[in-house]
């Protein structure tokens, strides 16, 4: 099975979830007349990412209800979604999230875990942390959403490997950083090492798309990429470009990749599972 | 390691990105700038061009009566060679009008009123020009403090003020700054004579290299000195850099309600945009 992943590397109008939503529903036009099956907007695309004070303001309830999301649902129909927002809870909780809309419907919603609270970033001041990480089933296999920082922890791409999914999809509002004699800056090595690791150790694709920009004196560098699960590049998008990047997997390479180095099969998850306990303290 | 070089054409691509988004945001589409003859402002004033076009940038010339003329003529020099918008407004007259109310006046006095006039000029032609002033301040000078507060670190954007002094030099000779105005001494010219390095005591290419551990690597200062650096010369920098912290940061406002702009009342600039 072959299907077209776009990857949707824009910028945003900070704290303007209309103005941002309309971004999306061109961009998303725009993949279904070059036949994407799923489109992956990057971190917090319906609102921009440093919100600082205007959290609350640009929060939505992720329900049909809601006009913004009754929108993006009915794109849906069509073509699958993934869009990142600022999630308010019942108990009225804010989390950076992102959306799996397919079919008119709600498939599922990952709040971000890891929030980054140190040097530049000050998310653990504004939002709260998410406490699950799960895979889920699209038309087109399992798959797993990550959003920025979750990724920088190895294990959460490593339990939604093992909770199934194929196909890893990360989103990020990365701002760019490192400066050196290189043509790319540290922080785009940094991430894209990373995420072709990810595909290589697990034998997994892993998409990621990255925003472009700039919010005040923060530049934000694209450079969204495929990797197979050969850990090869499907496709780049360039740095700093406002682009929709559309690039066909073939989902057969799972099988090829996994005959070839069993990985997967050979996990010792629980070897894992003991080891951890003991390390936890809890046998 | 200490390795300060850049790679230039990144930088040039990053920061003329910048100019170009962060006027935009806010519904410009021109700047203008002091252009003194040397390198700093240079730059600013070739992004700018870069970014923005040269019909969309006034470069300002603003001589007080002991600039040297060899600064005003680099400075015409990459005013022409752009083809950006320009004008003189000389400063004497109003400098020595405020200088003449008092007899006490100092050589620090006279120079921060030369620095304060001309941004006075260049934001009253801010307004007149419909543009942004874009600021030509550098990391070294801001970490160091070596500026006029409300005088030359005035300005709308920094476009430059996260590379330091000898990375300025190499963005400069990628983006065709003539070599003489990047090989002459650095000077504010605010009296005759003076050169940024005579007055700092150090050289920018020694001070760029002790600060990029202090600041970008995390160092103590007293690692810095295990590492090789003079004592004393680490003091006075890590001295200098926290008198001068007040340059950086707006003016504390005292703390009375439950929600105080600057501490509680927190949103980026672009806020909407």
């Amino acid at each position: 099975m072959k299907i077209k992943i776009a990857l949707a590397q824009f910028n945003t109008k900070l704290g303007d979830v209309n103005a941002n939503l309309h971004k999306h529903l061109d961009l998303i036009d725009q993949a279904r007349q070059q036949g994407a099956d799923l489109v992956i907007f990057p971190e917090l695309s319906l609102t921009g990412y440093a919100l600082l004070d205007l959290v609350a303001d640009a929060a939505i309830r992720p329900h049909e209800d809601d006009p913004v999301f009754n929108e993006l649902l009915g794109a849906s129909r069509d073509i699958d979604l993934m869009v990142g927002f600022v999630h308010e809870d019942r108990r009225h909780r804010f989390y950076i999230a992102a959306a799996y809309l397919a079919d008119g419907k709600i498939s599922h919603i990952h709040n971000k875990i890891y929030l980054p609270t140190y040097g530049m970033f000050d998310e653990g001041r504004f939002f709260a942390p998410g406490d699950s990480v799960r895979a889920f089933n699209t038309s087109f296999g399992r798959v797993g959403m990550l959003i920025c920082e979750d990724f920088w922890h190895a294990s959460l791409p490593y339990l939604l490997w093992l909770d199934g999914a194929d196909i890893l999809l990360f989103s990020s509002a990365s701002p760019g950083r490192g400066l050196t004699q290189d043509d790319r800056l540290s922080s785009s090595e940094w991430v894209e090492h990373t995420n072709r690791a990810y595909a290589g150790l697990f034998t997994n694709f892993v998409a990621h798309a990255n925003r472009v920009g700039y919010e005040d004196g923060l530049n934000f560098w694209g450079g969204s990429t495929i990797f197979d699960p050969n850990g090869d590049l499907v496709i780049r998008a360039p740095d700093f470009e406002h682009t929709l990047t559309v690039a066909e997997i073939d989902l057969n390479q799972l099988h090829r990749s996994r005959a070839r180095l069993p990985l997967l099969r050979d996990e010792r998850t629980i070897l894992v599972q003991r080891e951890l306990e003991r390390i936890l303290g809890k046998s | 390691m200490i390795d300060l070089n850049i790679n230039t054409e990144l930088t040039e691509k990053i920061l003329t990105g910048f100019i170009r988004s962060e006027l935009g945001r806010v519904g410009f589409k021109r700047a203008l700038l002091g252009v003194s003859g040397g390198i700093d402002s240079a730059i600013s004033l070739y992004l700018s061009a870069k970014a923005l076009g040269p019909e969309n940038v006034l470069g300002i010339r603003m001589p007080y009566k002991t600039s040297p003329q060899h600064t005003l003529d680099d400075a015409q020099t990459m005013i022409d060679a752009l083809g950006v918008q320009s004008m003189t407004v000389e400063i004497t007259d109003m400098v020595d009008s405020l200088i003449a109310k008092f007899d006490d006046m100092s050589k620090i006095r006279a120079g921060n009123i030369m620095a304060r006039m001309r941004m006075i000029v260049l934001f009253d032609q801010s307004v007149a020009f419909n543009g942004l002033v874009m600021g030509s301040s550098n990391k070294t000078e801001l970490l160091l403090g070596y500026s006029t507060i409300f005088g030359d670190s005035a300005a709308a954007l920094q476009p430059i003020g996260d590379l330091y002094k000898t990375q300025v030099r190499q963005l400069a000779r990628h983006l065709g700054v003539p070599e003489a105005v990047i090989s002459k001494a650095p000077s504010a010219d605010l009296w005759e004579g003076q050169t940024d390095e005579g007055e700092l005591g150090y050289t920018y290419d020694e001070v760029d290299q002790l600060l990029y551990l202090l600041v970008d690597q995390r160092y103590r200062p007293e690692t810095c000195v295990e590492e090789g650096f003079d004592p004393t010369f680490v003091q006075r920098v890590v001295q200098r850099m926290r008198q001068n912290h007040f340059k950086r940061v707006m003016p504390p406002i005292a703390k009375l309600s439950q929600r105080t702009i600057g501490y509680d009342f927190l949103y980026l600039r672009d806020w909407g945009t």
